[in-house]
């Protein structure tokens, strides 16, 4: 091929709702555009990609288990602002899919049928006891920032 | 050589641009894609993207005040 992918990273570290929402339209629309999508995440933002979506002691020890209970998994981000005590992203979700807009999930799903590569961040795993199998199977590796910094090399990178 | 049909006219950013990405990846070598999409964001981009990724632009038609047809080839 002669002309080199366009490439855009995205450093996931937020777990809000909205913010997911903004990670996933920007990685699913550049994909769709052809562009090679890499998506870092990190500290909150691994609530996005755990297996379990739900509310669950996951880890090892009780500290790391009680704090991956408290973020609460993929079902349960709340938003940056007026969250309600997790109202509020029931009610955009909603708005969204009235209006026609896909939500996380179906933005998330779109960006793994685009072939969007997904990395977690080792550091974060560590604090939060979360292993490989923890996180959804497209999760292709657990690495570094030295390796991050080697993947987003050339290209586009934004920090959410 | 078959032609397919995709409407993204009810579609919002950034599912036109996924939605059309899908309806490509399924062509085969010679077949069209006739997309109906709405002016602004999909007339400007859908085209373009298209055109970058290797296929052909064979028209660009105004169907009404608010919906054009793209018609591409692989």
């Amino acid at each position: 091929m002669a002309d080199k992918k366009k490439k855009l990273s995205l450093i996931v570290f937020s777990g809000d709702y909205d913010k997911a929402f903004a990670a996933f339209t920007i990685a699913s629309g550049a994909a769709a555009l052809d562009y090679e999508v890499n998506l870092f995440f990190t500290f909150f933002g691994l609530d996005i990609i755990k297996k379990k979506r739900g509310r669950h002691f996951l880890g090892k020890g009780f500290r790391a288990r009680f704090f991956n209970f408290l973020l609460g998994g993929r079902n349960n981000l709340p938003l940056s602002r007026l969250n309600f005590a997790g109202l509020s992203p029931l009610l955009l979700g909603n708005l969204a899919k009235k209006r026609n807009v896909a939500g996380v999930d179906e933005l998330i799903d779109a960006s793994i049928k685009l072939g969007v590569n997904f990395y977690a961040c080792e550091t974060a795993g560590v604090i939060l006891a979360l292993q490989k199998d923890d996180f959804i199977p497209e999760v292709k590796k657990i690495i570094g920032i030295g390796s991050f910094l080697e993947l987003q090399e050339g290209g586009t990178t934004l920090f959410i | 050589m078959a032609t397919q049909y995709l409407d993204i006219t009810q579609e919002h950013c950034p599912m036109t641009f996924v939605k059309t990405k899908f309806a490509l990846s399924q062509l085969r070598d010679g077949d069209i894609l006739e997309v109906l999409l709405t002016a602004g964001e999909p007339l400007e981009n859908v085209p373009r993207s298209a055109r970058e990724q290797g296929f052909q632009i064979l028209s660009i038609e105004r169907v009404d005040a608010a919906v054009h047809k793209v018609t591409l080839k692989k």
